[in-house]
């Protein structure tokens, strides 16, 4: 995974709230192989009509052109668990996503892939986008390790859990560290089975 | 002496390895489902060259992208392609496979229970944000990502934060014609899309206790749509006449034993939880939604909201401009194109029955479509005779599988149609491009099927009991 520390990008400020998993990619698109890119995916049906013609959406506009950060409204991410969302952001381009909320299993998913989930308070969110709005062509900077984003008028300070912080700034990945584990997993599984027989599938 | 504990906790603490010092623990899985969209995942596992840790706890379903008609042929080559894959890897493996063909495939959510490979104390993972639903059986169940997916079919293991927990207290009873899907809708419009979010919810109280499993597994279903983390409800006399005799469950003595194990979970007297919210379940009416997130839902006798100014105000205006709704119309004017009775969330024989009989000896003004939950469902409908009065009122019968819900079998809602579901998501798109979804009850939408728009199934039914 690649780590993530700062970025140093322009902006698409998105503004939409309980933007879901099946806006970010449509479940049509799934069953393509990743090695295609899944780009082309991102907010599809927003973003192109029932030809494939552009609807002229934010994302494609010039002014956001090669923007690596999105910044929303609340719950981003919610709905289904398909990685497939994260993955469409990240070939598109997009290494961090701001907003006041984000559904659990998308955050999970995001950090995974390298992709920065920050948490804002709501009216920072608002002074962010209005900011963006206004200039869209004014770099914001994500500094991970400080928590922080500027070059939006006052510094802004976002939140993510320390765990999936450090995993980002690292680059790990959780099999490598869950291998240190090897002995505790297997004096587990032979407890778990001693004590709870019928957690194992009778074989009928 | 150890502090009183929520059924979360004892689940909790009885599925952690080891506790890092940062808070995160090391979750043991009991049982893991995949489906067709698993194949990120296994390709996960080829590129790190590892093998399935516990493929005997595995078990693959297919159901996202399974045909509802002319089975076993799938025209689509793409999507005989998904599911070949998923035979493919389930196989190279060595997991037990719910493909096509098996007499007892179905969605992973109502085979998992059927099956008995759902059970009360179990640590429940699949792909799919809808494992929620196992926590009806006091099971700790949740949907993860495709690397989580990996993830736990190389360690049989996950790395997990502790949630917070939030107990959803229902007092009083549900009225004549109110259903489990009736609640969820209400709940969720009452805490939020997100109000859950980060949260293990338990549901508690009379009217949970008073659910049918079927009942309990459609809301602890729709608790992702609140955000939460997981729903629990604690098993009880229901919960374990239930799984009597379930093909891989515990039998005889070993259920005696298990049943005496799965009765110490419910929470101890005292136990805190750190959310509390209260619903009367008599002020619960027969509830649709009308706007793009399961949030945006009322009772059938309201009105459309009307948008006020400010960027709220403007994004509603977008919602209803997409859902073709005029502010302040009765949500019961609103014109249908057709119905789909389905998907994890409804379309369990206890469904069926309740549609059936809003149905029973009328003819739907709109086109329709029954997925039965699983084969077995489908099976059981049959002999009950269920099937002829979906038929004879005008809807069309089907094989089991996910179908209109997500569209990913080719079932979609063409663009611009308005179609009444018994499904968990109204989000642009979900049944195809551009197709305007309501969610609601069963008897709801069969309600909706005979009068061609969102209607109050009371008025059509003579009263229960």
């Amino acid at each position: 995974m690649t780590p993530f520390t700062t970025l140093t990008a322009i902006a698409c400020p998105l503004g939409l709230a309980n933007v879901d998993t099946d806006q970010l990619i449509p479940a049509r698109f799934m069953s393509r192989p990743r090695k295609e890119g899944y780009g082309g995916f991102l907010l599809h049906d927003l973003r192109f009509d029932e030809a494939g013609a552009s609807r002229g959406f934010m994302l494609d506009a010039p002014a956001h052109a090669g923007a690596s950060i999105l910044i929303a409204r609340r719950n981003f991410g919610t709905g289904s668990s398909r990685e497939a969302a994260v993955y469409a952001l990240v070939d598109f381009g997009i290494r961090c996503v701001i907003a006041p909320s984000f559904g659990d299993i998308f955050a999970a998913n995001a950090v995974k892939n390298g992709l920065l989930p920050a948490q804002v308070e709501d009216a920072e969110a608002e002074r962010l986008l209005a900011a963006i709005t206004a200039e869209p062509a004014r770099p914001l900077t994500v500094d991970l390790a400080g928590r922080s984003i500027r070059g939006a008028g006052p510094e802004a300070t976002f939140a993510i859990d320390p765990v999936r912080a450090l995993q980002l700034l690292n680059g790990w990945d959780d099999l490598d560290l869950t291998l240190r584990y090897e002995g505790e997993i297997a004096a587990y599984r032979a407890q778990r089975r001693a004590l709870a027989p019928w957690s194992v599938p009778a074989r009928r | 002496m150890r502090p009183p504990r929520t059924l979360f906790d004892k689940l909790w603490d009885a599925h952690v390895i080891v506790t890092r010092e940062d808070g995160e623990s090391l979750l043991w899985v009991d049982r893991h489902f995949v489906h067709e969209g698993s194949h990120h995942a296994f390709r996960q596992l080829e590129d790190k060259a590892r093998t399935v840790a516990e493929p005997e706890l595995t078990f693959g379903i297919a159901d996202h992208y399974v045909p509802t008609h002319g089975r076993p042929a799938i025209a689509d080559a793409e999507i005989a392609g998904m599911v070949a894959r998923l035979t493919a890897n389930t196989a190279r493996h060595g997991i037990r496979l719910y493909g096509l063909d098996d007499p007892a495939q179905g969605i992973v959510h109502v085979v998992g229970p059927e099956q008995g490979l759902t059970l009360p104390g179990l640590l429940i993972v699949c792909g799919d944000s809808h494992t929620s639903t196992h926590g009806a059986f006091g099971a700790f169940a949740f949907g993860i990502g495709a690397s989580e997916v990996a993830h736990v079919l190389m360690t049989q293991t996950l790395w997990q934060r502790k949630p917070r927990t939030m107990r959803i207290a229902v007092d009083g009873r549900l009225g004549p014609h109110v259903s489990a899907k009736d609640l969820a809708l209400h709940v969720i419009a009452a805490i939020g899309a997100d109000g859950a979010r980060g949260h293990a919810v338990e549901y508690a109280g009379p009217a949970i206790a008073a659910l049918s499993m079927e009942g309990r597994l459609t809301l602890c279903n729709m608790a992702i749509e609140a955000g939460a983390r997981c729903a629990v409800i604690a098993p009880d006399e229901t919960t374990f006449n239930w799984l009597r005799d379930r093909p891989h469950g515990p039998a005889g003595a070993a259920f005696e034993a298990a049943m005496a194990d799965w009765r110490a979970l419910p929470g101890d007297a005292g136990a805190v939880f750190d959310r509390e919210v209260g619903i009367d379940a008599a002020a619960v009416a027969p509830t649709v939604t009308w706007g793009t997130s399961p949030e945006e839902a009322l009772p059938i006798t309201a009105t459309v909201p009307v948008p006020a100014g400010g960027p709220e105000g403007e994004a509603l205006a977008a919602t209803l401009a997409y859902m073709g709704l005029t502010p302040g119309q009765p949500l019961a004017d609103i014109a249908i194109d057709r119905v789909f009775i389905g998907s994890c969330t409804n379309a369990r024989i206890e469904d069926l029955r309740a549609a059936a009989a809003v149905l029973a000896g009328r003819r739907a003004v709109v086109p329709g479509l029954v997925s039965p939950g699983s084969s077995a469902v489908k099976r059981q409908a049959e002999a009950e005779g269920l099937d002829r009065m979906f038929t004879a009122a005008g809807l069309t019968w089907a094989e089991s599988g996910c179908s209109m819900c997500v569209g990913m079998n080719g079932d979609r809602v063409p663009a611009g149609e308005r179609c009444a579901s018994t499904t968990n998501r109204n989000f642009r798109g979900r049944q195809g491009p551009g197709a305007r979804t309501h969610l609601m009850s069963p008897a709801m939408v069969a309600a909706a099927a005979l009068a061609g728009r969102l209607a109050d199934v009371r008025t059509l039914m003579l009263p229960e009991g």
